[in-house]
């Protein structure tokens, strides 16, 4: 009887973890059975090439809004990175218990605060003063990756930080034996040995900034075109969706938005097993 | 030549500098929406009724929205997530499946909450047939806090020391007994934190609830099949549609109040993990 009971229960227990692989099957599922039709029929190419998006033609090119992805990250990258795995290498070696113990709760506070209100922030405070100090119209790459770049920041910042603590004392101590300074210590012997686990806290990173959607739509201006600069509005792909859902009728259009949704799904699956086995690359 | 000292003291001033920027940033956020927030909440804002598109009255129905989608939110993924928990680590040992399910689990967390507004609006809106609702929005909101129990819960159960899984044993208790009496009472606590930071994060997410909730709010919901906008969708709407001065104001209000929500989920959390730990330390 008791036998019996314990294998229900474990077995209950096996299926409840399971839940979770069954949700990224029905995301599967879904996306790409309303999604995929319209892939085949417009053709991967010029799907993804196309340069043109006007849902109300039928013309459907997603070109404009996997450009404005890309370089919005990138720039975002630009800034959180260096920011981050300096922050990160703060926290693991220089700062005093007393400053880590304020820290802390301050990344897990901007990893907490909603993405809509960092959009909100960014359309109240950043966009208006790029549109005066810089140049109109103030929805810009430049907002959104700064916007970006601050989003990303907890996720570098953990991830690099356990990867510089994994890397064993013992190295550190030869080199500090040697002769180095903390300092070289840092930069020649330790960060080398964390670099691979830094790289996947850089590409988790990234991928929070592709995935982003409130804030990008709230200070990007939304543009479907190739900008010219970075004070240029563009459209992101999470854009793309987020804004046309809510009046795309059934039927191609909205076939099209869920196409863009395998895109994105796509990449930032790539991302994921990338940083997977980049953690796993540095077992030390 | 700059000597080795010199250098060393330039980046020892980087690495602190940087931790400031990131504290400067977080603390300019929060004065930013604070500061212009605090002073339109009060007892008229969080208990009446919005008026004129939300540009007068109050936000008493995106109150009670945002509350029922985060009721069914956690009420639907916390068992799910603790017992998915409980499996990886008192059941799974090495066995193959803990790795397919961790790597399952990591990837959900990566997924944007555009594709699982994507997923919510063709599953549980349209297929299912449950509408733009408090329901959809919170059962698609279930699936994103999943991830955060899983892991929180799994962190709480392997700091419980073993030394009482095998007093327990010695006692001639089952497994289940075991993990129900024992692990999961002293766990308790622990568990409790990742709930609260999913609540958190529940409050707020807009991009899925978009999608799957609608964004109705001249009536308090009646049923879980009401459509419903919560709070952080409509300080969303606010600051797209809003030039009108009561409208911005408004949404300064939101802001503000879903600061509040994250910054008392995060401490109180944290509150709550740091007794955690030392009772556990204290009995062992």
């Amino acid at each position: 009887m008791n036998k019996y009971r314990e294998w229900v229960i474990e077995k209950s227990l096996v299926a409840a973890a399971m839940v979770s692989l069954i949700i990224i099957a029905f995301i599967i599922i879904t996306i790409f059975r309303t999604g995929l039709p319209l892939i085949a029929e417009e053709g991967v190419f010029h799907f993804l090439f196309g340069m043109e998006w006007r849902p109300r033609r039928e013309i459907f090119g997603i070109f404009p809004m996997m450009a404005g992805t890309l370089l919005v990250t990138i720039l975002s990258m630009l800034i959180s990175v260096p920011l981050g795995i300096l922050a990160a290498t703060f926290l693991a070696e220089v700062a005093p218990q007393a400053i880590r113990s304020i820290l802390r709760p301050v990344i897990e506070l901007l990893a907490g605060i909603p993405s809509v209100v960092y959009g909100f922030v960014g359309l109240m405070a950043l966009v208006p003063f790029i549109r005066i100090h810089l140049g109109p119209p103030g929805f810009s790459m430049l907002a959104g990756a700064i916007v970006l770049a601050i989003m990303a920041l907890p996720i570098i910042i953990t991830i690099a930080e356990d990867a510089i603590n994994a890397v064993p004392k013992t190295y550190k101590e030869a080199s500090l034996a040697l002769g180095a300074t903390h300092w070289q210590t840092i930069r020649n012997v330790i960060l080398p040995a964390a670099r691979s686990g830094i790289l996947a806290g850089v590409v988790l990173g990234s991928g929070r900034a592709i995935g982003e959607t409130m804030a990008a739509i709230m200070v990007l201006g939304n543009i479907p075109a190739i900008p010219d600069s970075v004070l240029d509005p563009i459209r992101t792909l999470t854009a793309n969706v987020a804004l046309e859902m809510a009046y795309a009728a059934a039927g191609p259009h909205r076939q099209a938005l869920f196409a863009t949704g395998i895109v994105l799904f796509g990449a930032i699956s790539i991302l994921v097993i990338t940083a997977n086995r980049l953690r796993r690359g540095q077992q030390l | 030549m700059i000597s080795a000292y010199t250098k060393e003291k330039i980046a020892k001033l980087a690495l602190w500098l940087s931790s400031f920027v990131i504290l400067a940033v977080l603390l300019g956020i929060i004065a930013f929406v604070v500061v212009r927030g605090i002073g339109v909440i009060d007892l008229e804002f969080i208990s009446s009724m919005p008026r004129r598109g939300g540009r007068e009255g109050g936000i008493l129905t995106m109150i009670v929205g945002t509350l029922a989608i985060i009721a069914i939110s956690s009420i639907v993924a916390s068992p799910i997530g603790v017992a998915g928990g409980i499996y990886l680590t008192e059941y799974a040992g090495r066995h193959p499946l803990s790795k397919v399910i961790t790597f399952g689990a990591d990837w959900l967390a990566g997924v944007p909450s555009i594709i699982f507004g994507l997923f919510g609006f063709a599953f549980f809106v349209v297929f299912l047939g449950w509408g733009f609702s408090i329901l959809s929005g919170g059962m698609v909101l279930a699936c994103m806090i999943l991830n955060t129990i899983i892991r929180t819960s799994q962190e709480a159960i392997l700091a419980v020391p073993v030394s009482y899984r095998e007093a327990s044993y010695a006692l001639g208790a089952t497994k289940w007994q075991t993990v129900s009496k024992v692990v999961l009472k002293s766990a308790a606590p622990g568990i409790l934190t990742g709930v609260i930071l999913g609540i958190g994060r529940a409050a707020g997410e807009t991009a899925a609830i978009m999608l799957t909730a609608g964004s109705f709010m001249f009536r308090l919901p009646t049923s879980v099949f009401s459509s419903a906008r919560p709070m952080s969708l409509h300080l969303y709407i606010l600051a797209m549609e809003g030039v009108h001065p009561g409208a911005i104001a408004r949404a300064f209000g939101t802001a503000t109040l879903l600061i509040l929500v994250v910054i008392i989920a995060n401490l109180s959390s944290r509150a709550i993990m740091s007794y955690y730990t030392r009772t556990l330390r204290q009995e062992r």
